[in-house]
């Protein structure tokens, strides 16, 4: 019933505007005024142009220095100071390019409106104004290109060779991360050998693997350089950290790099973002599947020393599956044993009775 | 009675007879060879498809504005999408987003806006009976009908369609066992492109031989008004990108059906690794945006080029720099297909390539930015006439604006590494190239309408029409930049599990309301549309006073567009404002040796020659 009464509503509110269009045509027609060109509605429009160009100006810049801090989100990375002047840098440029730009477009457009008693200028082509804003863009773009480069390749350069090196992996939907342990050396993998268990495809012919460590946290230690290698087991992810300004697909059977210096411990961000339930998060950016918004990832940055303790205090992940011991070749059980920890065959045995 | 039948008859036969033409429903409105029926059907299809794409687009504003809010009503549309507490499938938000994309970039500003005026205008601006041959027209307007049904079909089906984005970046897309949407929703995706792809081709190189081989006399190729060298260029590049992405979709159809490994490579999914060794997927990524970017061109150019000539004709005032705005749509042309790689700054590929496709990106800003300083001296000292077509161009300029210059930010790897795949590039590309070039569509039917159906359109609802839309759109897509900005990545169903992606509710919200204010507007548009083409105001031949040869037909342009001989051309399409001219507009069909008044001293010259040409 109420859904009749709404569409009965619908019809009379729609047929009353029908009417008053029609009325108001026909008006029109009899007073010929569509006829006329330089009629109100012309001043009409161009005066609205300018209000408009106005109000959006005023509340534009109103809105960007109000929010500043909301979307400017702080930086935690040394790459990410040079990647955001840059970012800054370009919004100048290209803010004041608008400004004249957008102002020229509604100002001429109120200005030059139609007077039956003036003609436009007869202006087809001017070379030497031409060849100026071809050749001052050209100029602007040259020093974005040059200095944009320079940070590029600066992001992008191969890692220090004391960089810590981490194993992101994304499946879906959640990401994996791996140490390399003591050896400080990731170990081969083969996706071939993932299993529930082994979620990495950890190939235990390769004595690197014996000490790799895989924590449900990520923890970076402060102001040293960080490699991760990036991998994905299914589809295309993509690791982005925002505060870090870090962004690198995760690419099946392709595995990519990205290296970075964190500068700010998480208890440093939370009193400098006076939040204190503040936490470093990296999301997925590459569409992925019907989890794709829920691949969150905690990370957490610690001072040195605090990450070394972490550090050692994690299980490499052997200890904790022991049963792979039977997937070590036998002259490397040892061994194993001796990298992951593991106390003794007796102490398996005994942990797979209790 | 009998006699006078018999007569009507025969005059019927003798008209039909010279047409060489029969005309029946059939052939007229259905399978109809005229290019001007063909436009028109390319423009009904196109707004029924932007109409279900925007459609498509405020169920997911309602999702991303209105989080909480309760879908239950949907359900009889929507069926078991709306999950049992009343919310919107998280799987089917990204077929929403999916299929939006996919829509509004193929079906509505690729097929619906070259459709419509690369064949409506072609001939008649540049002189012709009508296309080179209109039946390769005529089945390049049903092969995009079939494709349409079948992109359509596959909104319904079981499984849902696409959902791993427009860009359809395989494995996702290729592996049905990781979302419900590469199963067969992805095969009639593929199916239907496949079949686009062809319909574009067999359109474009029709509109590539028409303008190259049917221009009337005197209509040299610096004598064309430049929708026409837009339209070219536009197919041009189409003609040489759509095959490679047919290219890329056949591999994807092998991926997927015939057990190959192009892009496929060490993946361990739903518990099984897969044979599949050696492929790549970024080997997809460079393939599709070797078509992906040369199409955001596609979309673009002819709305520059209708602009164009619209901004000419209502300032009375000849476009400025003729010559460089050819000369910088031609840069376009040559550039757009050396930039595709800079949508894959992160994608893995080597930061060496990331250099060179910067590079050449940032280039491409420079005829942009051209073209933008063109459009503003030909507005100043103009006499500036706002018709709705008007006004949606002079929107257009302002998107193009805007949009563009957050090109910088994007087309640059170094800032690219935070803005990649945020808000802040669904902000510039709807800028830049949605609503920019949807501004062009519209401009384009406010301005031509009155040659397609022979009678006006009203005035004043095409102005509350263009202010809602052109507020709306910088409502909507404007805040997106702040959004991105801080980081919020697009195709995210949901933001509650991010701390870093907490803020904004506010200005989410807002803009799903000014998407459905937006949206609400376009109906202004459709009754407008609708209710002229029966009941307008009859339209006089020449209603904006414009100089291009499609004024000079008759009020309804019979097929054959001119009752007796093409006029020839005699000049330049944008003799606006001539100094010493009786007009302030002179038509193309015009000769010089009449108009002794105004001729330039180059003109002058030429006259006695052009005399020689005309008796001959």
């Amino acid at each position: 019933m109420i859904g009749f009464s709404i569409a009965v509503g619908v019809f009379l509110v729609l047929a009353i505007l029908l009417l008053i269009f029609r009325l108001h045509t026909l008006v029109n027609v009899m007073k010929q005024s569509d006829k006329k060109i330089g009629s109100g509605y012309n001043r009409t429009n161009a005066m609205l142009g300018m209000v408009f160009m106005v109000l959006s100006l005023i509340l534009f810049f109103w809105y960007s220095i109000k929010n500043f801090d909301i979307y400017q989100i702080p930086i935690a990375s040394e790459h990410g100071v040079l990647t955001d002047r840059m970012f800054w840098i370009t919004t100048a440029i290209t803010g004041v390019v608008f400004i004249i730009t957008q102002v020229l477009l509604f100002y001429f457009s109120y200005k030059y409106q139609h007077s039956s008693d003036r003609r436009a200028l007869y202006f087809p082509d001017n070379n030497k104004l031409e060849f100026i804003w071809t050749v001052l863009p050209a100029i602007v773009l040259t020093s974005l290109v040059v200095y944009g480069l320079i940070v590029w390749n600066k992001v992008m350069s191969p890692a220090p060779d004391n960089a810590e090196i981490i194993e992101i992996m994304g499946y879906q939907f959640a990401w994996r991360v791996r140490y390399p342990g003591k050896d400080e050396t990731l170990g081969a993998y083969d996706y071939r050998k993932i299993d529930a268990t082994n979620e990495f495809g950890l190939d235990f012919a390769d004595r690197a693997a014996f000490d790799d460590f895989t924590p449900r946290e990520l923890h970076l230690p402060k102001g040293q350089p960080v490699e991760f290698r990036i991998r994905a087991r299914d589809v295309i992810h993509s690791v982005f950290a925002p505060h870090f300004r870090l962004k690198m697909d995760a690419v099946p059977g392709m595995p990519t790099r990205f290296w970075f210096v964190p500068t700010k411990t998480t208890a440093e961000m939370r009193i400098e973002t006076g939040k204190p339930e503040f936490n470093y998060e990296i999301a997925c950016t590459e569409v992925c599947g019907k989890g794709h918004f829920s691949m969150r990832l905690l990370v957490v940055v610690d001072e040195p020393e605090e990450y070394e303790k972490w550090k050692a205090e994690q299980k490499p992940w052997l200890s904790k599956n022991p049963e792979y011991l039977a997937k070590v070749p036998d002259n490397l059980k040892e061994l194993a044993m001796v990298k992951s920890q593991i106390e003794s065959t007796s102490s398996i045995i005994q942990e797979s009775k209790n | 009675m009998s006699s006078i039948a018999v007569n009507e008859h025969t005059d019927q036969h003798v008209e039909d007879h010279a047409h060489e033409h029969h005309d029946n429903f059939i052939t007229k409105y259905i399978f109809s060879q005229d290019h001007k029926t063909i436009a028109k059907q390319y423009l009904i299809s196109g707004i029924i498809w932007a109409l279900i794409g925007g459609f498509l687009s405020l169920i997911f504003r309602i999702q991303l504005g209105f989080p909480e809010a309760q879908l239950e009503w949907l359900r009889p549309l929507m069926g078991k999408w709306i999950t049992s507490s009343g919310k919107l499938d998280p799987e089917f938000f990204l077929a929403l987003v999916t299929m939006h994309g996919t829509i509004m970039v193929f079906f509505v500003l690729t097929a619906g806006l070259s459709g419509t005026f690369s064949n409506f205008l072609i001939p008649l601006q540049i002189g012709a009976r009508d296309m080179a041959s209109g039946f390769m027209n005529m089945l390049s307007y049903w092969f995009f009908f079939v494709s349409s049904i079948i992109m359509f079909v596959s909104l319904f089906i079981e499984t849902g369609p696409a959902s791993g984005g427009w860009v359809i970046y395989p494995p996702l897309s290729a592996l049905p066992q990781a979302m419900s949407g590469s199963g067969l929703g992805m095969t009639l995706w593929l199916v239907a492109m496949a079949l686009f792809i062809v319909s574009t081709l067999l359109g474009g190189i029709n509109y590539i031989t028409t303008i190259i081989n049917l221009r009337t006399k005197g209509m040299s190729f610096l004598k064309m008004p430049l929708t026409i060298w837009s339209f070219f260029l536009t197919a041009i590049i189409g003609l040489l990108s759509f095959p490679v992405l047919l290219g890329a979709a056949l591999l994807l159809i092998f991926d997927r059906s015939f057990g190959t490994s192009f892009y496929l490579s060490d993946i361990y999914i739903a518990g099984e690794a897969l044979p599949n060794m050696g492929g790549s997927p970024i080997l997809f990524q460079h393939l599709f945006w070797f078509l992906g970017h040369p199409e955001v061109y596609i979309v673009l150019l002819p709305s520059l080029g209708i602009t164009s000539e619209i901004i000419s004709t209502n300032s009375r005032k000849p476009i400025f720099g003729y010559k460089a705005m050819i000369l910088s749509m031609l840069g376009i042309t040559v550039l757009s297909f050396v930039v595709w790689a800079h949508h894959m700054f992160v994608s893995g590929m080597n930061p060496f390539l990331g250099s060179i496709f910067m590079l050449l990106t940032l280039i491409i800003a420079v005829p942009s930015s051209i073209k933008v300083f063109n459009y503003l001296t030909t507005l100043w000292k103009g006499n500036i006439i706002f018709t709705p077509a008007m006004l949606f161009s002079i929107g257009l300029v302002s998107f193009f604006i805007s949009g563009g210059l957050t090109g910088l930010h994007m087309g640059n790897s170094a800032i690219d590494i935070q803005l990649h795949d945020t808000y802040f590039i669904v902000a510039h590309f709807h800028l830049v190239m949605g609503a920019a070039a949807f501004f062009g569509l519209l401009a384009g039917v406010y301005h031509w309408f009155p040659k397609m159906f022979g009678r006006m359109m009203d005035n004043k609802l095409g102005y509350i029409h263009f202010w809602i839309t052109f507020v709306g759109v910088y409502m909507i897509f404007f805040p997106m930049h702040y959004i991105g900005i801080a980081g919020f990545p697009r195709r995210y169903y949901s933001f509650t599990n991010f701390d870093a992606f907490s803020t904004f509710v506010d200005l989410n919200a807002f803009v799903s309301i000014a998407a459905f204010l937006t949206f609400a507007a376009q109906f202004l548009f459709l009754f407008n549309f609708f209710y002229s083409i029966f009941k307008g105001k009859k339209a006089p031949a020449n209603p904006w006073k414009a100089n291009t040869l499609e004024w000079t037909t008759p009020r309804i342009p019979q097929h054959g567009n001119w009752p007796g001989e093409i006029p020839s051309v005699h000049r330049w399409p944008y003799d606006f404002s001539k100094p010493g001219a009786k007009e302030d507009f002179i038509p193309q069909n015009v000769p010089l040796s009449e108009t002794p008044e105004s001729n330039l001293p180059f003109e002058a010259k030429i006259v006695a020659e052009e005399k020689k040409a005309i008796k001959s």
